[in-house]
């Protein structure tokens, strides 16, 4: 087996005194989609976040095709750009149009030409189904349709792993499927992702292995099928549970 | 379009055309609605033009017929001599205020966003900088700028130093540009803290290094924030190149003193204040409508 393109190992992390991730360990082989999932605060996005360098963590490793970034050395700049991240918020630059919103970090990042990085964006949005939006500020789209410009802006530097931070919790329940389906598209062409959701059928759809957090520990983790349909921990249970009364199973 | 439907101007045809098919015509109730929309409309303008009238009326009525109309009227408002010396006026406004707004207003948002900038930045290598321009801010926003144009103005010619100039014009331009730097330089910060710290995480995520992010991805936002109140900031800068005039440059408002020391009549201050009202009017009009404009688009964004 060739190296996983991500490895955490024993990570740990806290705000002042408020332990948030506690010896996470996971392994993320290519073209594999790992899930986390857990009540919100549970340390879902908080590990997403330590991963694209956005946090520092407070003890462990986390490596990216068996190069560790978390060393001192590392230039965080260097190791953003072989990973894409999707934020529950969309987070789209308002001031840009959805082209170039796409086109900036091709250009600014990877020193493409306007003109090649226009191409490249254009054929992905065409791929996505949003080539008309294109010349359209951010605040004419619907949630949906933002969210996928997001994806779509994540995915034009070809990043190595793309992590989705719950990336459907901002969208009302008709806009949710146009983005899973987006991200179900992903993984059927081979990307490796990290993605923390509280979708639990679109889990069982895209994981090749789900993780169970609470308070900032992996309580159990394997495949979708044992995780979410006959889990042992008696905590992964009620929280499913739970889910389920939601109505989101 | 549609929600102009009931809004009941009586303008609306009693039958238009359904989207699907038939006719839409008002119910009664919606009939008797408008009408008593239009009697309510007709009332309000009704109340409004006669209270008007009356207050206005009876202020003006007071003030013509007061025993000092007279006088005041050939004191303040003696416009064929104003007319006469306008071109005097117009000279000082154009030659002084004018290019000094121009180039201060330059000089200002350079050096109040390199000011920001320095005072927003988290480099360890910009910390004297980040030092020294916050004690220059707070400095030169605390001073009046009365004062400085003293200090800049009649201070710096009393050192005598070699190769520096005694213009008056130039040192009161330098002294106006020192204190709206300061007013400037705070205003675009704090546009910068207002951007959401999600747009500096998706950017950074996008591997832009931290310059990038302010110059792409912050700054844009930011400035487009602080529009209105930079506007603000030029009107006043129009109007406080006038005190540049205690240092002797002949602007609009010491061609007027010259002109009234001259003659007792005030007419000539009536003027230059009427030729600054023509420039900041329409400018804080515009800034009203930027004003409510980014309002409305920070609403929307709010509820997208």
């Amino acid at each position: 087996m060739s190296i996983p393109v991500l490895e955490i190992r024993d990570v740990r992390k806290a705000f002042g005194s408020e332990l948030v991730l506690e010896d996470i360990s996971i392994a993320v082989p290519e073209h594999t989609a790992t899930v986390l999932i857990g009540a919100s605060g549970s340390g879902k996005s908080t590990l997403l976040r330590c991963i694209n360098l956005l946090e520092l963590i407070d003890d462990g490793i986390i490596k990216l095709d068996g190069e560790e970034i978390t060393s001192v050395e590392t230039d965080p700049d260097v190791v953003r750009r072989k990973l894409g991240m999707v934020f529950q918020s969309f987070n789209l630059f308002p001031h840009m149009k959805v082209l170039e919103n796409i086109i900036l970090a091709p250009m600014r990042v990877h020193g493409l030409s306007r003109d090649e990085a226009s191409e490249q964006a254009m054929e992905l949005l065409k791929r996505f189904g949003l080539s008309e939006k294109a010349d359209q500020y951010p605040d004419r789209l619907s949630g949906g349709q933002q969210q996928r410009v997001a994806i779509i802006r994540s995915l034009a530097v070809a990043p190595r792993l793309l992590l989705l931070d719950e990336v459907t919790s901002a969208l009302d329940p008709v806009l949710v499927n146009e983005v899973l389906s987006t991200v179900r598209d992903l993984k059927d062409q081979g990307m490796t992702m990290v993605i923390a959701t509280h979708e639990m059928g679109f889990a069982k759809q895209v994981a090749d292995e789900v993780c169970f957090l609470e308070k900032g520990r992996i309580l159990e983790w394997g495949t979708p099928e044992r995780m979410l349909e006959n889990p042992s921990n008696p905590r992964t249970k009620d929280f499913l549970q739970r889910v389920h009364e939601a109505g989101r199973l | 379009m549609s929600d102009e439907i009931g809004r009941g101007d009586g303008s609306i045809p009693n039958s238009v055309p359904y989207s699907f098919g038939g006719q839409w015509s008002p119910s009664d109730i919606e009939i008797e609605r408008r009408a008593a929309r239009k009697r309510n409309v007709r009332k309000n303008a009704l109340k409004a033009a006669l209270s008007s009238v009356l207050v206005l009326g009876t202020l003006g009525t007071i003030v013509v017929t007061s025993p000092g109309w007279k006088v005041l009227s050939v004191t303040f408002f003696h416009w064929s001599y104003g007319f006469s010396i306008l071109p005097k006026i117009l000279i000082g406004f154009f030659e002084s205020n004018v290019i000094l707004t121009l180039i201060a207003s330059t000089c200002v948002a350079i050096i109040g966003l390199t000011l920001a900038l320095i005072r927003t930045s988290r480099s360890p290598a910009l910390t004297p900088f980040r030092i020294l321009a916050t004690i220059y801010v707070d400095l030169f926003r605390g001073i009046p700028m009365l004062l400085i144009i003293l200090l800049v103005g009649f201070g710096i010619p009393a050192l005598q130093l070699k190769g520096v100039t005694n213009d008056v014009f130039i040192l009161g331009i330098i002294a106006v540009i020192i204190t709206y730097s300061a007013y400037v330089a705070e205003v675009i910060r704090s546009g910068i803290l207002t951007v959401h710290p999600s747009q500096r995480a998706a950017a950074r995520s996008l591997g832009l290094s931290n310059f990038q992010t302010l110059r792409y991805v912050v700054l844009p936002q930011a400035i487009r924030r602080v529009t209105p109140p930079l506007l603000n900031d030029l009107v006043a800068l129009i109007k406080d190149t006038g005190l540049v005039s205690i240092l002797g440059v002949t602007d609009a408002i010491r061609a007027a003193q010259i002109e009234a020391s001259r003659t007792f009549n005030y007419t000539p201050y009536v003027m230059a204040a009427c030729i600054f009202l023509l420039v900041t009017i329409p400018l804080t009009r515009y800034t009203d409508r930027t004003l409510r404009k980014s309002i409305e688009r920070q609403n929307a964004q709010g509820q997208a």
